[in-house]
């Protein structure tokens, strides 16, 4: 059913078509409308045969999640940025337990100093725990991703996280349509659990691993990560067969084919990339874009087929691995590694902590790899002047105090002076 | 496709108006999509919200810069926040307020605008007498229709009801047809003819 919704409302309705039988969540900031919206199905009998279940912390919501799951419950939690990061250790532990826990990560950035907009810092946080990440690019994908997700966590016994920029996505009210009960159930049996807590036959979950199986137990995840490759493809077909709809995946392709430049990028981001492209097509540039879906697994091989054409390869990602660059793209690069003719690779950093990710700046960039490439990654919109003036200013003095605080006050400065210029 | 740019106050319903201005609009069979531009938000905070609708699927996630149309819910704001920066040279101005352009000293942004572009509506003055509180959200989308005529009034009729079903639903509604009504008249007396935005 079409509806003019908000992005965690619409989730929440997706969530509840999957029938989970127990959710967990600590209901405050980070969180999103997602398991509030879930809470009123659950309380108003829309949603039932399932427990929601008010936590005193993210680290017991996922904790929680876990117990569930083992014993056999299809189990839902979401979180975001710091709530994630107090969960981390159960993170890990859902993972190393391969339990199909299907989380929602409204993704934002993470402190300090403080911010509670949107970039990728939590979900690259947590990259290696071993689940599988999905990323949405509009409201309708977050819901779709949804319902494959717990097909897919279930069929393979791993955790899902889907990630939908938090904002953007999730306080967007847009096109979104709800798919039906009885085609969510024909998609998605009843979980059919492989390890259970159950009294009636005892057994234990989660052994202590000497160094005699630790890196064969890491083996199958890591190769049960490979499966879920040709699972994802997989399930979205199914998807698209029954819903009649192109969500999910590894990657999708955008105008690439003859396209000399690729444009990489994972989310909400790729509609404005798309609509830049579009522009940019107009004026005679041979240009596309891969929306990475799948971010773990990572789609090496996929990837290296959409992008082996291209001359120039610009990824344009929301995170930063301090001291290195752009995650996203050192993965990127690894998929072209041993390409004979690899396009030449520009990384690109952009959106942190909220900052709007504008077609103007996009334009330029996209244009700038091509004719006049950078070294190492390129922050997008970077204020130069303010940060060449921190750089100096802090080097004068040993004690120069906090950074943030020291940036704030420039700014601050600045604006007075150009209030000040426009009265004059 | 044609952006609009609402500017209030934490706690005016500025989110609230370009949601139900997007639903008004999907009731016509169009895309449309609304979000507020992100913040802490506060009681008394300026608070900027977007709505953009379309007849093709919008996958643009920027804030709107360049707005086809204006809602200004609090008058006050002119001084403190830059409130007309990229209005488009046809663009339309509704602005929340008793007093004329000229009283509000803004009359040359007004002017700047085609005839029948711009108009100020007593939306909180409106909204007291219906809804009992001043919250000129409903009543501003009332005078949207009316100005733009880019969505009927019936929908936006709709729109209010889905958001506050009932009473609160019904007295708003009655808020925002008096606005509607307003606007009419103002644009009637000012005879001006055909100013119907396009997408």
């Amino acid at each position: 059913m079409l509806k003019q919704i908000e992005g965690s409302k619409a989730m929440a309705e997706g969530i509840a078509l999957c029938r989970p039988e127990v959710i967990c969540a600590y209901p405050i900031t980070p969180q999103t409308h997602i398991v509030e919206g879930l809470g009123d199905l659950v309380k108003d009998g829309s949603l039932t045969n399932c427990e929601f279940i008010n936590v005193e912390s993210e680290f017991a919501a996922l904790s929680v999640a876990i117990g569930a799951s083992a014993a056999g419950a299809r189990a839902y939690t979401a979180t975001a940025s710091q709530g994630l990061l107090f969960m981390m250790e159960a993170v890990y532990n859902a993972a190393g337990l391969g339990l199909p826990i299907v989380m929602t990560l409204g993704n934002r950035a993470i402190g300090a100093p403080i911010n509670i907009w949107n970039d990728h810092s939590d979900a690259m946080a947590v990259r290696d725990a071993g689940w599988l990440q999905l990323f949405a690019e509009t409201n309708q994908e977050a819901v779709d991703l949804h319902i494959q997700a717990f097909r897919i966590a279930e069929e393979l016994s791993m955790p899902v996280m889907v990630n939908v920029d938090g904002f953007i996505l999730t306080h967007a009210v847009e096109r979104v349509d709800i798919p039906d009960q009885d085609n969510v159930d024909a998609f998605l049996p009843s979980y059919e659990p492989v390890q259970v807590l159950d009294p009636d036959e005892p057994a234990s979950i989660g052994a202590m691993v000497g160094p005699e199986a630790f890196t064969e137990v890491k083996y199958l995840a890591h190769y049960k990560q490979t499966q879920a490759l040709r699972l994802i493809t997989k399930v979205a077909g199914e998807y698209r067969t029954r819903f009649g709809r192109d969500s999910g995946g590894l990657v999708r392709t955008y105008r690439t084919q003859d396209a000399e430049t690729i444009v990489v990028a994972m989310g909400s981001v790729c509609g404005t990339i798309k609509d830049t492209i579009d522009e940019m097509r107009d004026e005679g540039y041979p240009i596309g874009l891969v929306t990475i879906v799948s971010y773990r697994p990572f789609p090496s091989a996929a990837l290296r087929n959409a992008l082996a054409g291209a001359k120039d390869i610009v990824v344009v990602e929301k995170a930063i691995s301090v001291g290195m660059g752009g995650p996203l793209a050192i993965d990127v690069d690894e998929a072209l590694r041993n390409l004979p003719h690899a396009p030449q690779l520009h990384s690109a950093v952009a959106g942190l902590g909220g900052r709007p990710i504008l077609k103007a700046s996009l334009h330029r960039l996209f244009r700038e790899a091509v004719v006049q490439p950078w070294e190492g990654t390129q922050f997008l919109d970077l204020n130069v002047r303010v940060v060449g003036r921190e750089i100096h200013r802090s080097a004068k003095t040993r004690r120069s105090g906090p950074t943030a605080e020291a940036l704030l006050r420039q700014l601050a400065a600045e604006e007075r002076d150009s209030a000040e210029k426009g009265r004059l | 496709m044609f952006e609009v740019r609402v500017h209030g106050r934490g706690g005016q319903g500025v989110v609230t108006a370009a949601e139900m201005l997007s639903v008004a609009a999907f009731q016509e069979g169009r895309h449309a999509q609304a979000f507020p531009s992100f913040g802490s938000e506060r009681t008394g905070a300026p608070v900027v919200a977007f709505c953009r609708i379309a007849d093709r699927e919008i996958r643009l996630r920027e804030p709107v810069t360049e707005p086809d149309c204006l809602i200004v819910q609090d008058p006050t704001l002119f001084k403190v926040v830059d409130v007309f920066a990229g209005l488009k040279p046809k663009g339309f101005l509704i602005v929340n307020s008793h007093k004329s352009f000229a009283e509000l000293e803004i009359e040359e942004v007004a002017r700047r605008l085609p005839p029948g572009h711009a108009v100020t509506v007593p939306a909180s003055d409106i909204a007291k007498r219906h809804v009992g509180r001043p919250l000129p959200n409903a009543a501003l989308l009332g005078a949207f229709a009316a100005l733009t005529e880019l969505v009927r009034f019936d929908s936006v009729r709709h729109a209010i009801e889905e958001a506050f079903p009932g009473r609160i639903g019904a007295v708003n509604i009655a808020a925002a047809e008096e606005a509607h009504v307003h606007v009419v008249a103002t644009e009637h007396a000012a005879g001006v003819g055909d100013h119907a935005a396009t997408l």
